[in-house]
């Protein structure tokens, strides 16, 4: 079963981008946020959800397992660390390999930033800082019988389907409990990507 | 679950430990505590303080480097928002050492000129000598001052007290006249007491939520998870609001109603609750007067009658009384959605009319409250700020409460002056030339008054206008002197947030060299006025000391609540009459209210159209609010990096009906003028309504369009409605580019120039997101 991580629980964001100016206050990467808002039906609905990086576990990280230099590095932990300064070489290849849109390139410094969990926070036991200031609990940072003992119920999905590839996350998503296809090994839900079935 | 499910009626189970969502999980985590981060690193300390913002008064830490200035935030857990924060909050500790800080006083003697920096002797000598110049050759109220709601409290009580002990003038007013005044009204006429009734924990331990005239989600994001919360538990939500906003896309019902016709809806809800024997009768007979003259009219509003004028299906008033009345507990928050009207005061006391009806009134989970929309909104009238009250809430007209503080002031009752009007009503007067000169303190009528034209031409026609400010605000601009005072980061003093809680902002850094604060410049006035024994405050520890003093005995009594308390303390709220009383957070647990007979009075409320008629030429409703990036009007946010780039520039959202595509420029005219914004086409709004957000100055102002015209009682601009049409316009006007916040290279994407005509590409404007 995982461990503390994020849930995110888009039925409660209230698009405020809380998350998007805390995240530019982490000292890791200052000034810049490593999260996106998105709006799902613009013109139709409110309705957004904060993306984060989604710490992919199974298989190895693809944005790790693209990169030449070998600059992104997974924790024992599970949490996938920015590139290495040292060895980053800006080639964007991370980028291109992340199905969620995560890492950003820094063209002028030929750098790449993502969001490492707030590593320098949690490794003290600390909330990331998106998690930490979220009003609504749309981000939310614990186990996940910690978020189940507050909202009954809830049910997740650690897992993503896209195309053929099914990626296993080490942050998951509050999905409703209508849209939970069925239970993969670990005992969390698959749940539909992108209108597939991945029956 | 559907929303009229009986089995709501049950009232639903309270887990003892009840928090916010998310609240309990990182604080034991293990390793240092969790809102102490960074307390040990490079010298850096973390001062706890609050947020300078709404009237949420979120808890925060200020960090501060070894040089002893503030250079970031940290989430702090404080009983309001327990490490929450919303995006102003978490910038606003930018200003602090923002590059467009004013750190000397600025001086004209005419408007022709430009500003020159002066000494702070000349700046204030010329004050004193056009206060004189005018006072004598016209009288003392001829000159008049304007405070404001950001003001700690103390500063508030010394803002009311300079006016009538030093410029002896009654015409004093302030900015919380635009906020929250129609509650106040409201609650004093029924309860006798101006302040929410229950503490925001009490949402969580309700059944049903009743939100009428708020987008908390922008404007209060922190208290959504009180709302969230309560969802948690099973609890209905009801949102009344003619826009479908983030928390309206949840609830169990939502009214869109046409704005403006709010008392017709709340009179049919009580019309079904009273058909449908839902009334608490018990409660009535024993707690109230006016129920019958109440019953009496809202007989005249049936479903079928107010679904007309409200614009909105029968079935959804005869729902909302079911749920509502059928909650074990139910509870209704209000804001300036149904506040902004000329009809404010009645709005709200329909509201009331509701809860009373249905007993949810004084129960945990179960009451009213009011959303107050400037940080010290609350706190900053209690003190005598208000043109007709005087310190502890006393009424100016009341001999007895005039003869009361009098005593405490050490002045003569004849030297009190009376009764003075409003902040609009002030600027027709210097429209009029009956106030000649204005001394203006932390506010920004240039854009937050209605029917700028007007509001431009009274301070046009003043002959002498002071402003204190720490930047330059639009209205500082016209001025002939600005005072550079501290933030709030730079000076200590209290605030009364939304549930009446009193919390202490602490001071983290020195003020820069040239910046003084409020308190000096007041007291100095008052000196060099000839009344400097008065205001003999060396800062806000001593003002306290007699506001604390000034308010005993009264109903907003802060005798019991003392800085030492407060420190110790997550706030106390008022009345506090003894240091050893806990505070006040729930109203009328025992049934009594604090009118002399205990009694609750009912309000008779009749619906009555916007002062501003639709015809033809002006078919629509325009109504007005905010976007959670900035803050009322925006001097301070509009400043700051971040929270530009998240909403760079005003819009104008209208339904896909009218045939503008998303980011087109679309005209809205009324009868005050007309100003071109972008669309942002969205099924989020009625087709008859258009929603400008107001934070922003001509040339993209949403009051430049909005219409002075006042409720009788409460004296409050009609914000929330006028009539508007819309039309195909050439081009959008520019919105100029923020300056760059200090202390590093923070957002330079944010700092390009706003000339880009496009709109924001998602409902509400919080548009742009798109990934970069
Ligand atoms: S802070 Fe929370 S509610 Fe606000 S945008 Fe981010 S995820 Fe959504
Ligand atoms: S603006 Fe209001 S909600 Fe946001 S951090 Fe400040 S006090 Fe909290």
């Amino acid at each position: 079963m995982m461990g503390r991580t994020i849930f995110i629980d888009p039925g409660r964001c209230i698009g405020c981008q809380a998350c998007v100016s805390a995240c530019r206050e982490c000292d890791s990467h200052r000034g810049k946020s490593m999260i996106h808002l998105d709006y799902t039906e613009p013109g139709m609905s409110v309705a957004s959800l904060p993306s984060v990086c989604m710490h992919c576990e199974d298989p190895v990280a693809p944005c790790a397992e693209v990169c030449p230099a070998d600059a992104i590095l997974v924790t024992a932990d599970g949490v996938v660390q920015q590139a290495d300064t040292t060895r980053c070489i800006g080639c964007s290849n991370c980028v291109n390999a992340c199905p969620f849109g995560i890492p950003k390139i820094d063209l002028q410094a030929k750098l790449q930033m993502k969001c490492n969990l707030c590593y320098d926070r949690t490794a003290y036991g600390l909330a990331p800082m998106c998690a930490t200031v979220c009003p609504t609990g749309a981000l939310f940072y614990g186990t996940l019988e910690e978020l189940q003992a507050e909202r009954p119920g809830v049910q997740v999905a650690d897992s993503f389907v896209f195309g053929d590839v099914v990626v296993q996350t080490g942050v998951a998503m509050v999905v409703p409990a209508d849209k939970v296809q069925w239970p993969v090994p670990g005992g969390l839900p698959v749940v539909e990507i992108n209108g597939k079935d991945v029956r | 679950m559907t929303a009229t499910d009986p089995s709501k009626r049950a009232s639903l189970p309270i887990d003892p430990s009840i928090a916010p969502p998310g609240t309990r999980n990182f604080r034991d985590a293990g390793g240092i505590p969790a809102d102490q981060w960074h307390a040990d690193q490079n010298g850096e300390t973390l001062v706890p303080t609050h947020c300078c913002f709404c009237g949420v008064q979120c808890g925060m830490y200020l960090r501060v480097d070894k040089g002893g200035k503030v250079f970031g935030v940290e989430p702090r857990n404080h009983d309001i928002n327990r490490m929450r924060l919303c995006p102003k909050g978490i910038n606003a500790y930018q200003q602090v050492n923002h590059p467009d800080r004013l750190t000397a006083p600025l001086m004209r003697r005419s408007r022709d000129e430009e500003f020159k920096e002066c000494s702070w002797d000349e700046a204030l000598d010329f004050t004193v000598s056009e206060i004189r110049r005018i006072q004598e050759a016209h009288g003392n109220d001829a000159f008049g001052l304007l405070g404001g709601a950001s003001l700690f409290s103390e500063k508030t009580y010394l803002v009311g007290k300079f006016a009538r002990v030093a410029l002896k003038t009654k015409h004093v007013d302030y900015n919380g006249r635009l906020c929250m005044v129609s509650a106040a009204g409201a609650n004093k006429l029924a309860f006798g007491i101006d302040r929410a009734g229950n503490p925001f924990s009490d949402i969580l331990l309700t059944d049903c939520l009743l939100i009428a005239g708020s987008n908390v989600g922008e404007c209060f994001p922190v208290m959504t998870q009180y709302l969230w919360g309560a969802r948690d538990r099973g609890a209905s939500l009801i949102v009344i609001d003619p826009r479908e906003t983030a928390i309206a896309r949840t609830a169990d019902i939502h009214v869109a109603l046409k704005p403006g016709t709010d008392s017709a809806f709340f009179n049919a809800v009580l019309n079904v609750v009273i058909a449908e024997g839902l009334t608490d009768e018990a409660y009535i007979a024993a707690h109230t007067t006016g129920w019958e003259e109440v019953k009496k009219t809202v007989a005249e509003y049936p479903p079928s009658r107010s679904a007309e004028i409200c614009g909105v299906p029968a079935s959804q008033i005869v729902q909302v009384a079911r749920v509502f009345a059928g909650a074990d507990r139910a509870m209704a928050w209000h804001a300036r959605g149904i506040e902004h009207h000329s009809q404010g005061v009645e709005n709200c006391l329909s509201v009331i009319n509701l809860c009373v009806a249905t007993g949810h009134i004084g129960k945990p989970g179960a009451g009213y409250g009011t959303i107050t929309g400037q940080g010290n909104g609350q706190g900053g009238r209690e003190h005598g700020q208000k043109s007709d009250l005087l310190p502890g809430g006393r009424s100016i007209g009341n001999p007895e409460h005039r003869k009361q503080i009098c005593r405490i002031w050490g002045i003569e009752e004849s030297e009190l002056p009376g009764a003075g009007t409003s902040m609009m009503e002030m600027v027709w007067q210097m429209q009029r030339k009956e106030i000649r000169g204005l001394i203006g303190i932390c506010n920004n009528p240039f854009v937050s008054l209605p029917n700028y034209a007007v509001v431009k031409d009274g301070y046009d026609t003043a002959e002498f206008h002071a402003q204190f400010d720490f930047f330059l605000s639009e209205t500082a601009a016209n001025a002939h002197v600005v005072f550079p005072v501290t933030t709030w980061a730079e000076d200590e003093g209290v605030m009364a947030n939304a549930e009446a809680r009193v919390v202490k902002h602490n001071k983290a850094q020195e003020p820069p060299a040239g910046v003084r604060t409020d308190t000096w410049v007041i007291c100095e006035l008052a000196r060099r006025l000839g009344a400097g024994k008065h205001f003999d405050f060396p800062g806000s520890r001593e003002v306290f000391e007699e506001l604390r003093v000034a308010s005993a005995g009264t109903v907003n009594d802060y005798y019991g609540i003392t800085y030492d308390r407060l420190d110790e303390t997550g706030g106390i709220v008022w009345p506090c009459p003894s240091t050893e009383h806990p505070g006040t957070p729930r109203l009328f647990e025992d049934g009594r209210t604090y009118h002399p007979d205990g009694k609750i009075h009912m309000q008779v409320v009749e619906w009555h159209p916007p002062m501003d008629a639709y015809t033809e030429e002006f078919p629509l409703s325009l109504t007005t609010g905010r976007t959670v990036a900035h803050f009322l009007s925006g001097n301070q946010t509009r400043r700051l990096g971040a929270l530009v780039e998240q909403t760079p520039r005003p819009w104008v959202e209208v339904h896909p009906s009218h045939g503008f595509r998303n980011g087109e420029p679309v005209r809205v005219v009324t009868r005050r003028g007309s100003e071109v914004f972008p669309a942002l086409v969205t099924e989020a709004i009625r087709p008859d309504t258009v929603f400008i957000p107001y934070h922003w100055p001509v040339p993209t102002s949403a009051n430049a369009l909005t219409i002075d015209a006042l409720d009788p009682r409460s004296k409050i601009p009609e914000y929330k409605v006028c009539a508007a049409r819309i039309e195909a316009a050439e081009r959008v006007d520019e919105v100029p580019a923020p300056p760059t916040p200090p202390g590093r290279e923070a957002y330079p994407e944010a700092q390009v120039s706003r000339t880009d005509p496009l709109p924001p590409t998602a409902p509400q404007g919080r548009g742009t997101a798109e990934r970069s």
